[in-house]
């Protein structure tokens, strides 16, 4: 019943930041340039100008206006792109493989490096290695995501030629219309680099966290109950006591989507990766008005969606969560 | 309590610190100084030619002694836009700072002291702004920015703009800080005997409360600095932040970087190292400052 409760309330609250996104992306269709222009041009009299305010609805009020484009946005129809003279939500829905392949490359090299490092680091918390890399997450933390891209790019690219610089290289198409960049041999020696950065400034966050989280599992009770039963010290470190680090990770992992979103507009420019975020930055420059819509239409969803996610899953995995809202 | 002698006999006993201390103090005043240090000044048209663009470093081969770190694109000295570029991300820096501990400061006092749905509004508030990220909420706003104003109109505001929202996207930090310690002072004998003797709970807040709860927002200011620093460099990157004639250490990157393809590295290289230099220093100091007035507060570091 809790569960219940706490997932209404979760629905509630995703549909109020919806709401508030929606209501941004329709004031600026409504005060970024005049639609007219862009229909007829020039050459048409102030009369028929005003026929054709009518007719396209334009001089409504604002509410049903805006129910209007609430209306359209719900089926789908976020208005066509000025530049690519296509609806924009198809726009978006093309580049939003290349994105998530990359948040995917970022996301495996920082579970496969913050994950062992972490708990390296709560184990041998006195060791040079460990030392080594608490010295270095600091100056990690301390390099912005573009510098990191502009450094792996210009090194690894530019001097020593080990990968492309730029661009996602030959993809196929799966089935479903996805085009993969992960099936070719071209394809993921160009997701290495934007991806390395892309994970550049979560890793050292991760790896204090994971090691924080780790130092503090080992010193509880049930820890120590379990090596007092005798059980192996690897079973007792990676068992018992790991397990229980991932839920503030997961936690942490769920707020950081917004600022991984804005990394990825750093890291696909840099690397020219033709995802969202690229395009995002072109249709700023163009100020192709539905397309900035759309992304923030989009990028609010996945926001709501991963944020509701992560909160379920963390009720999921650990049942002594007090759910916000229900009562005890 | 820790004095301000105690305070300085321990920086200069932490090697860290007082080289952090050191190289900042040096960027400081680097930047200050500009004006007067630098060899040109390379907003000045007349003092710069295109002839000198893209000299490498003097100690090159092709070097030329007038430019040290070498010239960009247009024939400026890179050393110079740097000396200036370090003075306009450290006012932006230091300027949101300031919005964001008012905001933050205020608000933090009064969810903490009132407590009630008010608390509840501002801490949830709180909670959704700091999900969706400040660099996200920057992005986005001055996206619509641009894209509403004149390019002009957009490159004379600017550095308002970026002081402004950066500083109102991060006041949940400073609003959390001061909200927790507010809990835990209002507990306390001299906040009761305060309203006993009948003072307004405006008084109580600001002159009796507020300056008890003032350590853990200097120990946050000093890394929210960095943060700033870091943002700011970020949307100057894309071309949202700092436009080319008044550039940031961000906007001195983005101007040079494509450059590296044709193997012109310093005019990025130099500018990333300051960046860098400048934001691990605050870092560096900001966990410092931490260890030493708040040793509760560590981040599990040691």
């Amino acid at each position: 019943m809790h569960i219940l409760a706490f997932l209404i309330r979760r629905a509630i609250q995703a549909a109020i930041v919806m709401f508030v996104i929606s209501l941004i992306g329709f004031s600026i269709q409504d005060n970024l340039g005049d639609p007219l222009r862009e229909l007829v041009g020039q050459s048409v009299s102030e009369a028929e100008r005003q026929l054709l305010r009518d007719q396209l609805g334009l001089n409504d009020p604002f509410f049903v206006q805006y129910a209007r484009f609430l209306g359209n946005a719900v089926q789908g129809d976020l208005g066509t792109s000025y530049f690519f003279k296509r609806p924009a939500i198809d726009v978006i829905l093309d580049k939003f493989p290349a994105t998530f392949e990359l948040v995917l490359g970022a996301t495996f090299i920082f579970l496969a490096v913050s994950i062992p490092a972490g708990i390296y680091c709560a184990i041998n918390r006195t060791s040079w290695l460990a030392r080594f890399i608490m010295t270095g997450s600091i100056v990690g933390i301390s390099i912005p995501v573009f510098l990191t891209a502009i450094f792996l790019q210009w090194i690894f690219a530019v001097e020593l030629g080990w990968f492309p610089s730029s661009g996602r290289g030959e993809t196929v198409a799966l089935p479903w219309g996805w085009e993969t960049g992960l099936l070719t041999l071209d394809g993921l020696s160009r997701l290495v680099l934007p991806s390395i950065a892309l994970s550049s400034i979560m890793l050292p966050l991760f790896i204090r966290l994971i090691r924080a989280e780790m130092m503090e599992t080992m010193g509880t009770d049930y820890v120590r109950f379990a090596r007092a039963k005798g059980l192996s010290t690897a079973r007792v470190r990676y068992v018992h006591a790991f397990r229980n680090t991932l839920l503030p990770v997961v936690t942490v992992g769920g707020l950081m989507i917004g600022t991984l979103i804005a990394y990825t507009i750093l890291t696909e420019t840099v690397f020219q990766w033709p995802g969202m975020g690229f395009m995002f930055l072109e249709a700023i420059n163009r100020v192709d008005t539905p397309l900035i819509i759309a992304y923030i239409i989009m990028v609010g969803l996945i926001f709501v969606v991963v944020n509701t996610a992560v909160d379920f899953i963390y009720t999921l995995i650990n049942p002594m969560v007090k759910l916000p809202g229900a009562k005890s | 309590m820790i004095t301000w002698r105690s305070l300085l006999k321990r920086f200069l006993a932490d090697p860290v610190a007082l080289v952090s201390g050191i190289v900042l103090l040096f960027l400081v005043l680097m930047a200050a100084l500009a004006p007067l240090l630098a060899p040109q000044n390379p907003y000045d048209l007349m003092q710069i030619d295109i002839m000198d663009s893209e000299i490498p470093p003097v100690w090159r081969s092709d070097g030329d002694a007038r430019f040290l770190l070498g010239t960009d694109e247009q024939g400026r000295g890179i050393l110079s836009t740097i000396m200036y570029g370090t003075g306009i991300s450290l006012i932006i820096g230091i300027g949101a700072v300031v919005v964001q501990g008012i905001l933050g400061v205020t608000l933090g006092l009064i969810a903490g002291y009132r407590g009630g749905w008010i608390d509840a509004f501002l801490m949830r508030l709180a909670d959704i702004q700091m999900s969706l990220s400040t660099l996200m909420i920057a992005i986005i706003v001055l996206a619509i920015f641009s894209a509403t104003f004149d390019a002009n109109i957009y490159a004379d505001y600017a550095i308002f703009m970026l002081i402004l929202i950066i500083g109102i996207a991060e006041w949940p930090k400073f609003a959390r800080t001061v909200r927790s310690s507010v809990l835990g002072e209002k507990k306390k004998e001299y906040v009761d005997a305060a309203r006993v003797i009948g003072l307004p709970a405006r008084k109580v807040m600001w002159g009796h409360i507020l300056p008890n709860t003032l350590t853990p927002v200097l120990v946050i200011s000093t890394i929210q600095v960095a943060e700033a620093i870091m943002t700011e460099a970020a949307l100057s990157f894309l071309g949202l932040g700092m436009p080319v004639n008044q550039p940031s250490l961000g906007s001195l990157i983005r101007s040079g970087y494509e450059l590296i393809f044709s193997g012109s590295w310093w005019i990025t290289l130099y500018p990333a190292l300051v960046l860098i230099a400048l934001i691990l220093a605050l870092n560096l100091l900001g966990d410092w400052l931490r260890d030493v007035m708040n040793p509760r507060l560590r981040r599990g570091d040691d």
